[in-house]
């Protein structure tokens, strides 16, 4: 798998007081080819043959394999734990799987992942970070958010 | 054969232990890119404060998706699984999963509404220690279950 961008330096920690709303947090490109989706059913325990089977996918309606959404989602927060500086600062998020990643044979997907600074609540003591997260142009994500608790300064 | 209504309100005893690996916080992490240090090296999750390797904020699912498993595929619910998409997924965590924890969830089925044939299932699983009843993260489901073909459509 690939994976760059313009990635934020774990050595410097973000603090409340120095962020905007509409601040960006960095991007991300991810990669993902059959052996990616493999990798991840076994890892994640869910084996619906639909991410891995071309048969059967296509028997009950889709173009093909695609992408669990969960490794979607589990992709795309990488970029805001980085960020954070500890992913056990993500203490909220969520996602709608809104259109699927297919995953071509032979190729890669390509998962564009994108953060910014959505809302600051120094009374809870968290940021909220909207991610867009795109793949070939099309968001296959959306309401896609993360509450992220950070120190105050 | 439809979605039992029945299950709807349903909370079901709590699972057998699931005791996090640290080798399986690798795996998870490295099939979905999770890069920070805190996944795979001890010394760097403690020096954030941690007691060992935490788990990437999407692991919960391993977990619930294991307790979801009791209405998923039991047949009385009427959940034909070939049918399934996954809608939505929500993580809230109230501490963050470290290896060594050991896991016990508690599933409650939430809602179950139907539109135009297709049916919205949403599961709640809560995830405690399995030794004091603490809460560790709340994890909301739903899945659609898309309507059956029409004979000749």
């Amino acid at each position: 798998m690939s994976s760059d961008g313009a990635g934020p330096d774990r050595s410097s920690r973000p603090v409340l007081a120095s962020l905007s709303v509409g601040d960006s947090i960095g991007t991300r490109t991810v990669g993902v080819d059959r052996a990616r989706l493999i990798r991840y059913a076994g890892a994640s325990g869910d084996f619906n043959p639909i991410h891995w089977n071309e048969r059967f996918a296509t028997e009950v309606g889709l173009p093909g394999v695609i992408a669990q959404g969960m490794w979607t989602m589990g992709a795309a927060i990488s970029l805001v734990s980085d960020w954070a500086g500890d992913p056990g600062a993500v203490i909220d998020y969520q996602a709608r799987f809104t259109r699927p990643v297919p995953v071509p044979d032979p190729g890669v997907a390509v998962v564009e992942v994108a953060g910014v600074v959505g809302a600051l609540d120094p009374g809870t003591g968290t940021a909220r970070v909207d991610l867009t997260v795109t793949c070939a142009g099309t968001r296959v994500l959306t309401r896609s958010q993360a509450f992220v608790r950070l120190s105050p300064r | 054969m439809a979605v039992n209504h029945a299950f709807m309100g349903r909370e079901y005893p709590p699972t057998s232990v699931y005791e996090v690996g640290r080798e399986k916080i690798r795996e998870f992490a490295e099939a979905v890119g999770a890069t920070h240090p805190a996944h795979v090296d001890r010394a760097a999750a403690i020096a954030l404060g941690h007691p060992d390797v935490i788990a990437p904020p999407t692991f919960a699912v391993v977990v619930a998706q294991r307790a979801e498993q009791q209405l998923v595929a039991d047949p009385a619910a009427g959940i034909d699984f070939s049918r399934v998409v996954h809608a939505d997924e929500r993580f809230t965590h109230h501490r963050p999963i470290f290896a060594g924890m050991r896991l016990s969830t508690v599933l409650h089925v939430d809602s179950i509404t139907e539109r135009a044939g297709m049916a919205m299932v949403t599961t709640r699983a809560e995830i405690i220690t399995a030794d004091d009843g603490a809460p560790v993260a709340t994890v909301v489901s739903t899945i659609v279950v898309r309507a059956e073909a029409e004979p000749g459509a």
